[in-house]
């Protein structure tokens, strides 16, 4: 049958491009396994130019199958399947990139491109490392290209091809229609819970981070294969330092995504996807400090190997943890179960990257040269191994606790993870914070080798003292109040936070003390300064928030949950508080008045406007306001997704997402108007209490009406008084114009009540209309919080990745020039999207 | 052996320690409706459909906290859950429902809820079919 309409050019482009990629990917591999084997120069040479060759078409290809799915779903092409499943026709076209990595195809393209191009980096750059490196990148392009494939081989499909047609792949009575895409009138389009600018950029520096990750462990591969066992180490450390800023800048980012338009409330929640790409980075730390110990010391190579090794075989394991749908039920995310294929093949993926990589080092260990004498404690590289040590056991913990799902798929068993899944990871690594704190601020003041005791003695007084300082100051006025968990665990958050600030302060003054201010050489102080202010930002967020919605704050108490051992108070997880229009609700510190809610420019988003107003206790009187518009997704079904709005103070945030909505059109409402016949003084009665009718007014002008002296309008000035003796004012309206007869009615939402101006009777009484209807409350429910210092979180990442940028660039040994653009495109961009955007 | 070998096994050992001293009671297990209510007060992991056939009650205006269903697993098994929190939006469109929490006499105490939506998944064939098949049936 000939279809009408279709546009099958760009798909058959992309298609053969595919192809190409990948037998590009088979070639260079080869041709750079061979090459790094040969030892006569000019075959070499020749090999070399010929996987040179091969990789470049590849990383050309790659390029343009995504700008073939970029075009395909520009252009809503919904013949195709990526496009119908990913882009809509509302999608406004900053999201477009977005919708091309929501899909898995996608992702594992974009994974590709970014090994692509860095592998271009390594061929220009990396001399004589460049045919094992590149052997070991050009593999992992195999791997992934496959994934586009979509080859049969038998029944069994290899990969999925982004540039399906719908007709092949979905069943449906039109596909037997030749005009079936005049049917189609909209795709799917992009998951209202990614529209979000953080999809946008998250996705590219998260993989860039998971792609960077392969160059150590391709230079570790060299380093074997090349026999030169610690040669690899000097090119890959600023490698490793590049990949290790971009992954946890990267993390950072989902983090932040997570806090300001999810609402889970937080910005880390130990969930399998956070801790999949958690685990490598941590793995990662620990391989660049056992790295520097080496070339410092010429200890740890084999740790080295190890962590460069680990750190990208965690990351494929984490793609095939969050790809295959094997964490099921245990993960906030969305998972898809992409198909028995798909996951044989991300395990052989990760099968071809751990068994021989870990099967090399165990069969060279013994040629890894070790120096037999060992470290005296009194030297810096002992110290540091512990911290590294420490750091990639903390990993293992993490990843084994994740990978409960895996061990049941494996031995059949039912275990789920604890009741309180933060608690419980946070219990023991609170207890990594306190060692990596109290570690990173003292180590840097030992020499490598040996140093006398009593020098270290002398510098590290000063900055103990002024953390021990800091930290009696902030418990004095500024106290921790987590007491949920218990005075054993709010004391080792407090040790835990005077460990990061002593962090914090001795990495600071080392910098003039250690370095005499040589900024410089000052990368590793600044990133651990950076680091420990992050953790004491986290610390402070999470231990001080507090949830202002709680129903325990607003009378309404029930009991539920036990006690609180150190408060003696009655723990209240009862989150949610619902706000009805025009009503005033205590929230903390504030009042809470939803005023009025609105449509937003896309399907099915509304926004509600909602008044924060802090008043002093005695006169009432405002002492700051602000309004905040969180939103809601209402889409068909019912079905809701929420964005929170953030009011963002220096030193602290105040937070609130809309847990619960209703479609609030005002539905059709049989009730009929009561009249009640009333003059000036006359009071009625309603269902809830009564209403005083004040005066009639002639031509009003307040802040509702305007009208001049020659119009012809009545408002009725009435008083409500409920029976809880509140008060509200209503103020009804009728007018005559050339038009005829104009009722302007008014709504006491507090009420429940219509008030309506019905006209005038013979004895100078007016006739009030009185329409009580529970169909008229408009109401929303929402959770808020406040977070304080969060910003020392985002402020101290920031500053973790620039000293991780400058000792890159020094290791790297890049010139001035290029140090400084590196370092300034860095801050700018880092401090734009944490602390500007939006 | 070196102090590096004994601090490498002592760490190591913790580690383990701490595993196993942290986490032995903290895990909690999945289990079906009828086996959950022979656990009372044990906190547990239920997997369950919405019960359609039985009311589900949330009133956000009197009480923004408190919601309460039915649910039904694949043995059979039927039990009333109370979550106090606020409801999920897509509860009734959901096709499974990941319950934390545990069982109270008759009812299921709610901790905390995961729901698994069809729309959720892109990649369900079914759910595309039938997106289709509503598109045409609105032009028609």
């Amino acid at each position: 049958m000939q279809f009408e309409g279709e546009h099958l050019l760009p798909g058959r482009i992309g298609h053969f491009f595919v192809l190409l990629a990948f037998v590009a990917s088979i070639i260079s591999t080869i041709a750079y396994f061979i090459a790094a084997r040969k030892t006569d120069l000019v075959e070499k040479r020749s090999w070399l130019n010929f996987a040179r060759i091969a990789f470049t078409t590849q990383l050309v290809s790659a390029v343009i199958i995504f700008i073939a799915i970029f075009y395909i779903c520009a252009n809503h092409y919904f013949e195709y399947m990526y496009a119908y499943k990913h882009a809509s026709k509302e999608l406004e076209p900053k999201y477009l990139l977005a919708c091309i990595w929501e899909g898995q195809e996608g992702s594992f393209l974009l994974w590709a491109i970014w090994h692509s191009i860095l592998g271009i980096f390594i061929i220009f750059r990396s001399k004589e490392w460049e045919a094992p490196v590149m052997t070991v990148i050009s593999l992992a392009q195999f791997f992934l290209l496959m994934m586009l494939l979509g080859f049969y081989v038998g029944d069994v499909r290899l990969g999925s091809n982004p540039f399906t047609l719908t007709r092949n792949e979905i069943t449906g009575p039109i596909f037997s229609q030749p005009n079936y895409l005049t049917f189609i009138k909209d795709g799917v389009g992009l998951n209202v819970l990614l529209r979000n600018y953080w999809m946008v950029i998250h996705p590219p520096v998260l993989f860039l981070g998971f792609a960077a990750t392969i160059i150590p462990f391709a230079y570790a591969y060299a380093g074997i294969q090349t026999k030169r066992f610690g040669d690899w180490v000097t090119p890959a450390l600023p490698w490793a330092l590049f990949s290790a800023c971009v992954l946890g800048v990267g993390i950072m980012m989902g983090g932040k995504w997570a806090y300001e338009s999810l609402s889970f409330g937080g910005y880390w929640a130990w969930d399998p996807v956070e801790n999949a790409s958690l685990v490598p980075w941590m793995i990662l730390i620990a391989g660049l400090h056992t790295m520097v110990i080496f070339k410092a010391t010429g200890h740890s190579l084999k740790a080295s190997y190890l962590f460069a090794f680990l750190s990208f075989i965690f990351i494929l394991y984490s793609t095939f943890l969050t790809r295959t749908g094997v964490l099921g039920d245990t993960s906030v995310h969305a998972f898809t179960d992409a198909g028995k294929a798909i996951n044989i093949m991300i395990l052989l993926f990760v099968a071809a990257f751990t068994l021989p990589a870990l099967g090399l080092l165990i069969s060279n260990l013994k040629k890894i040269p070790t120096i037999q004498k060992e470290e005296t404690t009194n030297s810096r590289e002992f110290w540091m191994f512990i911290g590294s040590l420490v750091f990639f056991l903390a990993a293992i913990f993490i990843i084994a606790k994740t990978s409960v799902p895996v061990y049941n798929k494996i031995l059949g068993t039912k275990i789920a993870q604890p009741e309180d899944v933060e608690f419980s990871y946070n219990k023991v690594i609170v207890l990594v914070a306190i060692i990596i704190g109290l570690l990173s601020a003292v180590t840097q003041y030992f020499k490598y080798k040996k140093t006398e005791p009593g020098s270290i003695l002398k510098k590290l007084a000063v900055p103990t003292v002024i953390a021990a300082i800091i930290t009696v100051l902030l418990a004095v006025f500024y106290p921790l109040t987590y007491y949920k968990m218990g005075a054993g665990f709010l004391g080792a958050v407090y040790v835990a936070l005077f460990a990061t600030i002593y962090a914090v302060i001795a990495n600071g003054m080392y910098i003039w003390t250690g370095l005499n201010g040589k900024l410089k050489a000052a990368g590793g102080s600044v990133a651990h300064l950076g680091f420990a202010l992050m953790i004491a930002g986290i610390l402070i967020s999470s231990s001080n928030k507090n949830i202002i919605s709680s129903s325990s704050a607003n009378g309404i108490n029930l009991q539920i949950s036990g006690k609180d051992p150190l408060t003696k108070q009655t723990d209240n997880p009862l989150e949610n508080l619902t706000l009805i229009r025009d009503v005033p609700a205590t929230m903390g510190p504030y009042e809470v008045t939803y005023l009025r809610d609105s449509f937003g420019n896309e399907k099915g988003r509304r926004f509600y406007e909602l008044l924060f107003q802090r008043k002093e206790a005695g006169t009432k009187k405002v002492l700051e306001q602000f309004t905040l518009w969180p939103d809601v997704y209402i889409m068909k079904d019912n079905n809701m997704s929420s964005n929170p709005d953030t009011k963002t103070y220096l030193t602290k945030d105040v937070f609130t997402f809309i847990s619960y909505a209703i479609n609030n059109d005002v539905p059709e409402d049989t009730t009929q108007f009561s009249i009640k016949e009333m003059a000036e003084g006359d009071t009625a009665f309603y269902s809830n209490g009564i209403i005083i009718l004040n005066s009639v007014v002639k031509n009003p002008v307040n802040e509702k009406y305007n009208f001049k002296p020659t119009d012809a309008a009545l408002m009725a000035d009435l008083t409500l008084i409920s029976k809880d003796s509140l008060h509200y004012k209503a103020m009804p309206l009728i007018q005559v114009d050339g038009m005829g007869v104009n009722q302007v009615d008014d709504t006491v939402y507090a009420q429940n009540m219509y008030v309506k101006f019905a006209g005038v009777t013979d004895g100078r009484k007016v006739k009030i209309g009185i329409k009580e209807s529970d169909k008229l409350i408009q109401y929303v429910t929402l959770k808020a919080y406040v977070f304080p210092y969060i910003n020392l979180v985002w402020l101290g990442l920031i500053i973790m990745a620039l000293g991780l940028i400058m000792s890159a660039v020094k290791r790297a040994k890049l010139s001035t020039f290029y140090a400084a653009l590196a370092l300034l495109l860095g801050a700018a961009g880092l401090f734009y999207m944490f602390l500007f955007a939006n | 052996m070196k102090k590096t070998h004994i601090i490498i096994l002592v760490s190591i050992a913790a580690l383990i320690v701490t595993l196993i001293v942290f986490s032995a009671g903290d895990f909690s297990t999945y289990e079906s409706i009828s086996s959950a209510q022979k656990k009372q007060g044990k906190y547990v992991h239920l997997i369950a459909k919405l019960d359609k056939t039985m009311p589900v009650e949330y009133d956000a205006v009197n009480n923004p906290n408190y919601l309460s269903f039915y649910a039904v697993d694949s043995l059979g098994g039927k039990t009333k859950v109370i979550f106090h929190n606020s409801k999920p939006t897509d509860l009734e469109k959901s096709e499974r429902i990941v319950m934390k929490g545990s069982m109270k006499g008759d009812h299921f105490e709610c901790k905390d809820i995961l729901l698994k939506c069809p729309s959720k998944y892109k990649d369900d064939k079914k759910e595309l079919e039938k997106t289709v098949t509503d598109q045409q049936n609105s032009t028609n």
